[in-house]
């Protein structure tokens, strides 16, 4: 059996006196889409920062890419991981192109390369060439995040870090995104851990669900297995929302068609 | 009005040049101490309380007192570098000035850094983190660019506090716009000190904008119009910068002077001789009472005229009054002694300590002297500067001759003379050079007990021009020629309301009168 791409053995986590992470195991194979869920204050954003470094567990075991977390220099852990968070935080002082960029810039590449790797990038994440010199406040809140996910990507990471990637955007858009973003994760051979609180959205990306309460892993499953029902009351009540949501859907859906019929 | 107008311009160019090299030279190091500053107190919430609250105390320390602080401390680390490394400097003029300057330049760019630099939005910050950003990368890619207007904001208050507070550094003797204010003042010569304000107010105006330029240009992220504001900031200090660039001749002889009329016209005097005869001079003026003779001692003044009364109580420390020719003698041999300051000789008057009436109300009552004055006490009234009731020579002349009066008032100088006029008072205390005295028509009373010790002014030099035969030839001459009527006079023509003179004018026309 080959080595899981992220492992996470016995982390615990404090802030002060409240427990963010009470002991938690997580493995995560190449090339795989885990969604991490749970309500706020279930330790999934900061399980998700430990794995690249920006929290530091207490106690506990992390490794990444065969690399024990912690030991060498956290920055270059972090530019070989792609970073993509709610607020996106693009450099408001730099055009988009700039932005993009950066990852490529710190990790010493050629202008040339750069260059030709913005254009490359705009296109992956659907966007016109025409935005490469604007700057972040010019731009909708759509695009951004979609140059958010550019410049996470820009210096070819083999791993995809995500917290909460779309919430801040409308329905629509936040669909649109997420699904380019998936085939983007297929194409790319990309292994991607996404921190969502929007089940549903964990349900139709995610090849597997792991869900966070108190600090701990209450359950980790396919969606299809978590469809079908689990043992802990508080997971079925996570995914009995979404379920009766599309039910209720698709009735309204029949019932209007066979009036209009 | 021609004349003081005319006077304040061809000044400006060396007031000017030296006022912004002292205010350039702070701010630099001003920043240069605060920036890195800045960065540790962003860095650690331990730093950053103790950094910005000792900035803003001595924000708190008024800008005269923390100037005339660093005289002592430096004259005594000049001092101790001499004894131990061989080499001494100037604790006068420019590096008191520099030092305290640049302290007061650096709470406002400390707090807008910190504030700044805090002030970054955490998501950017978090995303440069995850990015894989070192903590440097983060700070000059992402964290001072972001912080750059606000650091500026900070940048351009220091300068305009420090263009302001600059005028102060006269009293220090740093040349700067502040003479303008100091002498006007002194001489109530409102041009000369509506100049120095206007002056001050035009450069720090000036250098406000062009960093202005430069903050919006930060701000707008437009490198083009940031150079262009630097280079008109460069071109204009280097404009007014120029004249200070002209060679220096090799002999330059420093005359000089506290901060009142009779020291500028002593001084323009001592400087229009030796100009005269060739030399060159500079003038520091406006020196505080104290300085003046640590200065002279340490040679940064080779010249000055003091009052014998003055140093006997606050150099030498004695509070006997052995009369006049003791006391000049005393001094001559102990100063000698202990400084190596040659006292030259004494110019003929004193500006003493005392109690003067007006003639037709003195000759009405038969006052002559302090006793006759003490037998009418209790039906006259005394007026005095603020002053003069809490030192020792009124302690003094009161317990010597009894005096009580009907009642004791205080006025400021000017309102003194009024009082005395209108007859608000019937004695007041006087400086016995003062041109009013002889304007006002009135009588100095005489001092039989000699309860009131002596003010002779005289020529002090500093122990490096005490043998220097060229300088004290020329200085030689004043000596006992100068009366106490023509001096008031000279004083009375640069003090009056009306047809006033400068120093340098009442100066010259001493010269003429006494064939000096």
């Amino acid at each position: 059996m080959t080595e899981p791409v992220i492992s996470l053995a016995g982390v615990r986590k404090a802030y002060g006196a409240l427990v963010a992470l009470a002991g938690i195991d997580l493995a995560v194979e190449g090339g795989s889409f885990v969604a991490l869920v749970g309500g706020s204050g279930s330790g999934k954003t900061t399980a998700l920062k430990i794995i690249n470094g920006l929290v530091s567990p207490d106690s506990g075991q992390v490794r990444v890419a065969g690399e024990a977390v912690g030991q060498g220099p956290g920055h270059l852990l972090r530019r070989s991981i792609g970073y993509v968070f709610q607020e996106i935080g693009l450099f408001p002082h730099m055009t988009v192109a700039e932005n993009i960029a950066v990852g490529p810039t710190l990790a010493g590449w050629t202008e040339a390369d750069i260059a030709a790797r913005i254009g490359e990038l705009l296109s992956l994440v659907a966007l016109p060439d025409s935005v490469a010199a604007r700057l972040p406040a010019e731009l909708s809140g759509g695009q951004r995040q979609r140059v958010g996910v550019a410049r996470a990507l820009a210096a070819r990471p083999a791993i995809m870090l995500m917290d909460e990637p779309f919430g801040a955007l409308d329905p629509i858009t936040r669909d649109a995104l997420g699904r380019d973003y998936k085939a983007l994760h297929a194409k790319l051979g990309l292994t991607t851990v996404m921190v969502t609180h929007d089940v549903m959205e964990a349900l139709l990306l995610a090849d597997r669900i792991v869900v966070f309460g108190e600090g701990r892993v209450l359950a980790d499953a396919t969606p299809r297995e978590l469809l079908s029902g689990h043992a802990d009351a508080a997971v079925r009540a996570l995914t009995e929302t979404p379920l009766r949501q599309a039910r209720d859907v698709n009735l309204l859906a029949g019932n209007a068609s066979g009036g209009a019929a | 009005m021609n004349a003081q107008l005319s006077a304040a311009w061809g000044l400006l160019p060396d007031y000017l040049g030296q006022h912004l090299l002292v205010s350039l030279s702070a701010l630099a190091l001003g920043l240069a101490v605060s920036l890195p500053l800045t960065l540790a107190a962003h860095r650690s919430a331990a730093v950053r309380w103790p950094v910005l609250t000792l900035a803003s105390l001595i924000q708190t320390i008024p800008g005269l007192a923390l100037l005339a602080l660093f005289y002592p401390l430096l004259l005594a680390l000049s001092a101790l570098s001499l004894n131990t490394l061989g080499v001494g400097f100037s604790a006068l003029g420019f590096l008191p000035s520099l030092l305290s300057l640049a302290l007061y330049a650096m709470l406002p760019i400390l707090r807008n850094g910190v504030t700044g630099l805090q002030g970054v939005d955490p998501a950017v910050v978090e995303a440069a983190r995850g990015m894989g950003m070192t903590e440097n990368q983060r700070l000059w890619r992402v964290e001072l660019p972001l912080a750059a207007p606000v650091i500026m904001a900070g940048v351009r208050t220091a300068t305009v506090w420090t263009i302001g507070a600059a005028t102060l550094a006269t009293s220090v003797g740093q040349t700067s716009l502040g003479n303008y204010i100091f002498s006007g003042l002194q001489t109530e010569n409102w041009i000369f000190v509506l100049f120095g304000c206007g002056a001050a107010a035009v450069l720090a105006l000036a250098a406000d904008q062009l960093l202005g330029l430069v903050e919006r240009a930060l701000r707008d992220r437009k490198p083009g119009r940031i150079w262009v504001g630097a280079l008109g900031l460069l071109i204009g200090a280097g404009l007014i910068l120029s004249p200070l660039a002209a060679p220096k001749p090799e002999t330059v002889y420093v005359i000089g002077a506290k901060n009142f009329s009779e020291q500028y016209i002593l001084a323009e005097l001592i400087a229009a001789r030796l100009e005269a005869a060739g030399a060159h001079v500079t003038r520091k003026e406006d020196l505080g009472s104290a300085i003046a003779y640590r200065a002279l001692a340490a040679g940064e003044i080779d010249a000055y005229v003091d009052y014998s009364g003055t140093l006997w109580a606050n150099v030498i420390n004695r509070t006997d009054n052995p009369g006049r020719e003791a006391v000049l003698a005393g001094l001559t041999s102990e100063l000698r002694r202990r400084d190596g300051v040659l006292v030259l000789g004494g110019l003929g008057f004193e500006n003493a300590y005392a109690l003067a009436m007006k003639r037709e109300r003195a000759e009405a009552l038969g006052i002559r002297t302090l006793d006759d004055l003490a037998a009418h006490a209790g039906e006259l009234t005394m007026g005095g500067d603020l002053e003069f009731f809490s030192r020792p020579e009124w302690a003094k002349v009161r317990d010597a001759y009894g005096l009580r009066f009907r009642a004791q008032k205080q006025f400021q100088p000017t309102f003194m003379y009024n009082a005395l006029a209108g007859g608000e008072a019937d004695v007041i205390s006087a400086f016995s050079s003062d041109g009013r005295i002889a304007a006002d028509d009135l009588v100095v009373l005489e001092d039989p007990r000699r309860a009131l010790p002596p003010y002779d002014a005289v020529i002090l030099v500093s122990p490096r021009r005490a043998n220097d035969e060229a300088f004290l030839r020329l200085l030689r001459p004043l000596i006992g020629r100068i009366p106490v009527a023509p001096m008031r006079q000279a004083n009375y023509s640069v003090d009056r309301d009306r047809d006033k003179r400068t120093p340098a004018q009442a100066a010259a026309e001493l010269r003429k009168a006494l064939g000096l």
